[in-house]
């Protein structure tokens, strides 16, 4: 099997984020990055999925500035084959113009599987897999919790709010992976060794013709909370009243 | 006068709130660019055309129906083949999805085959010029970016619970159309929906959430958890990844980083400790209650209302108090 993941380099979010001095993006002074949480189970899957069929690759791609070859070292050291680094140099609002990057390159090889994460937790959009799909002319089945592939076919679980779908695809395919499909393994002394010996390309790939781009970007209001009305039982007539009158949702 | 298309969701032949969402943030749209006609796009099972009406109360001045037996379950590719050809038919200036499972998973793929911009999750909107602009929540929510979409159409995913459905009568004439790629032929096929019984509220339209963790100790005290949200008798039942990666609540119910989004008027979290990957799904709540032992815990920063103590003896008299208060209401 040929197996294509898509990763992102995001930052870590257990931070206060300071926005830059050009108002339009966050400043990254001091911020660690790592792989995107999704992509994270996305390569899990493709590894798993190798695994299983016993033969094949898994080659990892990440677009964007020399920085995300660490995201792409550390999907070799869980076990990848090889990395590309798709070198452009900052990043866009635009998740068509990433999609199309993505797949100009993406299109050289007869992929089995190519997984995306459902959503990368930074720009939030959730849209780069189904876009890529598209591009390529290939079936997606996205943010998938369970998945099965035999004999050329696969069938894939996807959660909706409040229920779920059962998913009936044929190979080859798109698909983006939603947390619950697996737990990441960590990568092992042995894997983070090895990974420095296991090929990693670079090469330009510019991003352009984005119709979405950002006018500013600010902190949310901070929230005012910190009211604590009382102690055990005896408090619970007050939180109905404050419900009632002040909150006014009962 | 530009049109502006919307996609009305459905399930298992019902109307979904957010498709009366999508098409009252389209209603917005089109009167802030000039009153144009708001075009909405319902598909389904035959029979599905009875639901027009409902759209057109809430704006619609054009309901387009597509009746196939292949979309009787979700059929994402025959989907969104069918609003990309509309879009285009329509020469729409815009087009609004919800920001729902189904909505991210059409309009992308509608972007694409257009060659458009896309901007999910969308909070508000503003007209500017040539340009649309949006807010669009990033960084778990920590960072709210405005973006300016210069293409045509412009196409959107808007955040369940935000643009709340607004009666606004129009014609809501119904044409009937024809599928652009035949649904029976999709390569993907939703082959069974599970779950999602009509009487539920799910996460992204319940108006009050009330929510578990581990404070709760294991998965037959969610009991409590659910009569709460009885007694509210709007509410859904959501819970911490805790809790659903020890398997007592789905994963579909899980609210934050790596869950669900809500934003709804009341969320009660019971036995949360308030991780940071937690807030980030339900931070922007309009009311916000905690109920804990540890009074440090960080989830009583945020709490409009935070009452510290033991769940075991706080819920069952709170699901009282609840269930008295509204029966006097009624
Ligand atoms: C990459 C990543 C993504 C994540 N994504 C998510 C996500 O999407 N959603 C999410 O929720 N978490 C997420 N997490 C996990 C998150 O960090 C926390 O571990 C989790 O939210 C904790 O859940 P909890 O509050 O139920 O449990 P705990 O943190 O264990 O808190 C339990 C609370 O219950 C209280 N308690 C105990 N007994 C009682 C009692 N008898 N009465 C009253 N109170 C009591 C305790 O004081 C405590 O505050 C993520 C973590 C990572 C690393
Ligand atoms: N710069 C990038 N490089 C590689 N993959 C990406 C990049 N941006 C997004 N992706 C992939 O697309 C998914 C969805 O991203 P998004 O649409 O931005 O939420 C991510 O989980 C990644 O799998």
């Amino acid at each position: 099997m040929r197996i294509a993941v898509c990763i992102k380099r995001v930052p870590v979010m257990d931070v206060k984020f300071r926005i830059a001095a050009d108002g339009k993006s966050v400043d990254e002074t001091g911020l660690k990055f790592d792989v995107n949480d999704f992509d994270l189970w996305a390569v899990e899957a493709a590894l798993q999925l190798k695994e299983k069929t016993g033969d094949g690759e898994v080659a990892v791609f990440s677009l964007g500035p020399d920085a995300v070859q660490e995201q792409i070292r550390k999907a070799l050291s869980m076990g990848a084959d090889r990395g590309v680094h798709l070198k452009a140099d900052g990043t866009s609002a635009d998740p068509l113009s990433i999609a199309r990057a993505l797949a100009a390159e993406l299109k050289a090889t007869a992929w089995d599987v190519i997984f995306f994460g459902r959503m990368a937790i930074d720009s939030a959009d959730q849209s780069v897999g189904p876009m890529v799909a598209e591009l390529l002319g290939l079936p997606c089945v996205s943010a998938i919790s369970s998945l099965e592939i035999a004999n050329g076919r696969g069938t894939a679980k996807r959660e909706l709010e409040g229920a779920s779908e059962i998913v009936d695809f044929p190979l080859p395919v798109v698909l983006t992976v939603d947390e619950g499909l697996n737990k990441e393994r960590l990568p092992s002394l042995k894997g983070i060794m090895a990974a420095k010996k296991k090929p990693l390309e670079s090469k330009p790939a510019p991003i352009n013709g984005a119709t979405v781009n950002v006018v500013k970007m600010e902190l949310p209001p901070e929230r005012v909370g910190g009211r604590i009305i009382g102690e055990g039982a005896a408090a619970v007539p007050e939180l109905i009243r404050l419900l009632q009158t002040e909150a006014k949702v009962l | 006068m530009a049109n502006i298309f919307a996609f009305a969701e459905q399930r298992g032949g019902e109307l979904r709130k957010v498709a009366l969402e999508a098409v009252t943030a389209a209603r917005t749209l089109a009167d802030a660019t000039g009153g144009g006609e708001v075009h909405v796009l319902l598909v389904g099972a035959p029979g599905i055309g009875g639901k027009a009406a409902t759209l057109g109360a809430h704006g619609a001045d054009v309901v387009h129906v597509c009746e196939h037996a292949a979309f009787a379950n979700a059929n994402p590719e025959a989907a969104a083949a069918l609003a990309a050809a509309l879009l285009a038919q329509l020469a729409a200036r815009a087009g609004v999805f919800a920001a729902s499972a189904e909505g991210r998973d059409l309009a992308p793929r509608a972007a694409a085959k257009l060659g458009v911009g896309l901007a999910s999750d969308v909070t508000e909107f503003s007209v500017a010029g040539d340009a649309i602009h949006v807010r669009h929540p990033t960084h778990t929510g920590k960072v709210i970016a405005t973006l300016a979409l210069t293409g045509t159409p412009a196409l959107f995913a808007v955040r369940p619970n935000v643009f709340a459905p607004v009666p606004n009568a129009k014609a809501g004439r119904v044409e009937t159309i024809a599928p652009a790629a035949d649904p029976a032929a999709s390569r993907v096929v939703v082959k069974e929906l599970r779950g999602g019984g009509k009487a539920k509220l799910d996460l992204s339209e319940a108006p009050v959430i009330v929510s578990g963790g581990r404070g709760l100790k294991a998965a037959e005290n969610f009991k409590l958890v659910e009569d709460l949200a009885a007694a509210f008798g709007n509410a859904a039942v959501g819970a911490t990844r805790a809790v659903t990666d020890d398997g007592w609540r789905p994963h579909s119910d899980q609210i934050g980083q790596t869950g669900r989004v809500v934003s709804p008027d009341l969320y009660v979290a019971v036995g949360i400790s308030g991780a940071i990957q937690h807030l980030a799904g339900m931070r922007t709540s309009r009311t916000i209650v905690a109920i804990n032992k540890d009074k440090e815990a960080p989830i009583f920063k945020l709490a409009d209302y935070g009452i510290v103590g033991d769940v075991f003896e706080i819920m069952p008299a709170l699901i009282e108090a609840v269930r008295a208060a509204r029966a006097q209401k009624h």
